[in-house]
């Protein structure tokens, strides 16, 4: 053969691989899970076991892909949502997390709960190049882009919650003496370490008082007798919806009238404040990031009629006031921008540069100013909350958004 | 009034005394079951296999429940706390002095032998369902003794600890989920046959001869206070071992993964396999593995309402459990065999 032949095969060998190549391009690109009529979308949440309370943010997401299906799908792919029960327990969380990609294979894992059950499949996910996307816990280590480029969080995480409420502190009471309640978990820790690197040096000399619960306990009220004792002026109140309406009401029982700053897991009118007395809650400050549901200021809001009538059409069971139902909701929302952003080209690599891709995305469910807001270098999608005031018979939004990111 | 709670108190516990050959399994029906469970991995996937370790390591927990109920006689609701401490040992030895996590199994085993020694000395003096309350606090107390300060540089408090999964050793083109099944098949194996060798051996003719009449027991010289010690030691040194290898099979230990439910999980896997039969772990582990899932398949919302109700049915129907049906098995494999 001679030379000129030999280059004329060669070049046609490239062209006939362009031409293939270029065909594959142009072609839809799909991973597991996704295909031209479906995506399978993996879940796990606690159904049963002590964290049942938070299985209805499972069933919201499922009736809002409900909706989504009902209304033509995504890009003309219909949502299928797997969601299983872990329980709250780890080594369960595992064992579905594989069913899940290796049995079912899902596309994504997406919005599973909890600390430990997340930390639990973190490395599983990142190894398999699965997302573990918009997880439900507020830890601060989710945003962690260098070593788990397969997991991304979602709400504003604990760390930087507290952090702006020292920082107020600082600010507007400089001289307080702060009397502290947690819980003794992963989440409290959690809070009280972003309260402390808040007020940095001066935290020794400010925090008279520290006291901690098990979650398993029946009540608090020892410990509220015990902060007041410490002659505290600033309480920082970082405890669950029950606890936190109990310490509120003994409060006001024991006469102990601190400036009171609650953690935004217990911000809820429906089952704290009203539960405790509207009259013992006044003047409490917190923060928020979603809209609350039962507070009458959103009544004509535009986002919470969408809400109200997705509530009423594919969700009739759901209650209004919990909280969960508002955070499913909103975290579905994400997935869905999300995956429409994704267009034809499905596969789990795409999935995560879209999520990392999230400009000033607004959600029905989110504050007025509060935005989702995603970088490659940024996983932590929302990020600003808003101080608020209990007032009356609702929460009084003060000052501007404000923004305290903390890398994991 | 007294002397009913008297009664009470000194009363046989209510096992019902297993003859020693019905203890175990034929030569040929072990063979059998061997072979499925050394073959069966070769044709699924790596999910289903991870699946079947879990499946025997939950069965050398219910296995070591069953040599300290069904063969002497204790109860204990607390096996998820020496479960949790092997898991532990294994998890820190591993991860804070990269000790090979072959080797952290029998340490494992030896500090929950320990520790399942010096907890069967308070419980020389209790029995019956004092015994099993006294259990069940140091299973309630485990998961916050996990989180306390003092060791949270250990144990990693209430983030837990992640542990790296091993690699099949020698260059064998074995997947690491394959791998550890057999690594804990040979294991298991080697605990059954242990275990089995125990309960022939004079150790466990003592402990049956406790389990069944504790004076008797005692004048013909067996050493009660020793035997009940030991037999709790053994059984929570099996249950270390089967902690150290959920750790690495999970790759992850929390303090939320050894609560309570972890406890009666394997109480109730012990009684579904039958109470003194030792093939029956298995069974038991099976039950408190994949009927949770089916549970959950039939309603998400009531899936702890079905497992309520199928579980009932198990006990309604077949009391003894497992060994209830093998042995109705048995009966009928007879009858076909002589006609």
């Amino acid at each position: 053969m001679s030379t000129i032949k030999k280059l004329a095969v060669l070049s046609a060998a490239f062209g006939v691989l362009a031409a293939s190549s270029s065909s594959v391009f142009a072609q839809k690109k799909y991973d597991p899970g996704a295909s031209d009529t479906e995506i399978k979308i993996g879940n796990i949440m606690p159904y049963s076991g002590p964290a049942s309370a938070y299985g209805v943010i499972g069933k919201t997401e499922e009736a809002y892909f409900k909706k989504i299906n009902a209304e033509g799908g995504i890009n003309g792919r219909k949502i299928n949502f797997i969601s299983y029960d872990d329980g709250y327990s780890p080594p369960k969380t595992v064992e579905q997390a594989r069913k899940l990609v290796e049995s079912d294979e899902a596309l994504i894992v997406f919005n599973p709960l909890g600390t430990p059950p997340n930390t639990a499949i973190q490395k599983y996910l990142n190894s398999k190049k699965v997302p573990q996307l918009f997880v439900a816990t507020g830890a601060t280590k989710w945003n962690d882009p260098k070593n788990f480029p397969w997991t991304m969080g979602w709400q504003p995480n604990y760390q930087s919650e507290t952090v702006i409420y020292a920082k107020y502190i600082l600010k507007n009471f400089p001289n307080a003496k702060i009397g502290i309640l947690y819980q003794n978990d992963d989440y409290g820790k959690d809070y009280l370490k972003g309260f402390k690197d808040g007020l940095g040096a001066k935290a020794a000399s400010m925090i008279v008082a520290e006291e901690s619960y098990e979650v398993s306990q029946p009540t608090i009220d020892s410990h509220i007798v015990k902060l007041k004792a410490s002659g505290a002026d600033v309480f920082m109140n970082i405890t669950t919806p029950k606890f936190a309406a109990q310490a509120i009401k003994k409060n006001a029982e024991v006469g102990w009238k601190p400036t009171h700053f609650l953690n935004n897991v217990s911000a809820s009118i429906g089952a704290v404040m009203k539960p405790a007395g509207f009259e013992a809650s006044q003047g409490i400050i917190s923060s928020a990031y979603l809209k609350d549901t039962s507070d009458p200021q959103w009544k004509d809001d535009a986002g919470m009629k969408a809400f109200d009538e997705f509530l009423t059409k594919y969700f009739p069971e759901g209650n209004r006031i919990d909280g969960n139902v508002i955070y499913g909701y909103t975290a579905a929302q994400g997935l869905v921008h999300v995956l429409k952003a994704c267009g034809d080209n499905l596969t789990r690599e795409n999935v995560m540069k879209q999520a990392a891709n999230i400009k000033g995305l607004e959600l029905g469910g989110l504050l007025p100013g509060i935005k989702v807001n995603t970088s490659p270098t940024d996983f932590a999608p929302i990020s600003q909350v808003q101080l608020q005031k209990f007032k009356g018979e609702a929460w009084e939004l003060f000052g501007e958004v404000l923004s305290g990111d903390v890398g994991g | 009034m007294s002397a009913a709670a008297e009664d009470v108190v000194t009363e046989a516990p209510a096992v019902e005394a297993v003859p020693k050959r019905a203890m175990t399994l034929g030569l040929g029906t072990s063979l059998v079951v061997l072979a499925a469970l050394v073959l069966a991995p070769l044709f699924v996937k790596n999910f289903i296999i991870f699946q079947m370790t879990m499946l025997l390591i939950y069965g050398l927990a219910v296995l070591a429940l069953n040599i300290l109920t069904g063969g002497s006689g204790q109860f204990s609701l607390g096996q998820s706390a020496f479960y949790a401490v092997g898991a532990y040992t294994s998890a820190i030895l591993m991860e804070h002095f990269g000790m090979n996590y072959a080797l952290t199994l029998p340490i494992a085993g030896i500090i929950c032998f320990g520790f399942g020694f010096v907890f069967g000395q308070p419980a020389l003096r209790l029995s019956g369902v004092y015994l099993a309350l006294a259990t069940f606090a140091l299973a309630v107390a485990m998961p916050q003794l996990l989180k306390l300060n003092f060791f949270e540089h250990w144990t990693g408090g209430v983030q837990g600890l992640v542990v790296t999964k091993p690699d099949a050793p020698f260059g064998l083109s074995m997947s690491q989920d394959m791998w550890l099944y057999y690594f804990t098949l040979v294991i298991a194996i080697g605990i059954y046959i242990a275990s089995v060798n125990l309960l022939k051996s004079r150790s466990g003719r003592a402990f049956m001869a406790i389990r069944d009449n504790e004076i008797a027991a005692s004048a013909m010289g067996v050493d009660v206070a020793l035997y009940k010690t030991l037999a709790f030691g053994v059984s929570a040194g099996i249950t270390g071992v089967a902690g150290g290898l959920g750790a690495i099979a999970v790759q992850f230990v929390a303090p939320d993964s050894y609560t309570i439910t972890l406890a009666i999980s394997l109480f109730l896997g012990m009684v579904v396999g039958g109470v003194g039969w030792l093939p029956g772990s298995i069974v038991g582990s099976a039950f408190i593995i994949f009927v949770p899932n089916m549970a959950e398949h039939i309603s998400k919302g009531l899936s702890g309402a079905v497992f309520g109700v199928l579980l009932f049915l198990v006990i309604f129907l077949v009391p003894h459990g497992a060994r209830q049906v093998a042995i109705v098995a048995q009966q009928m494999l007879g009858k076909l065999t002589k006609r």
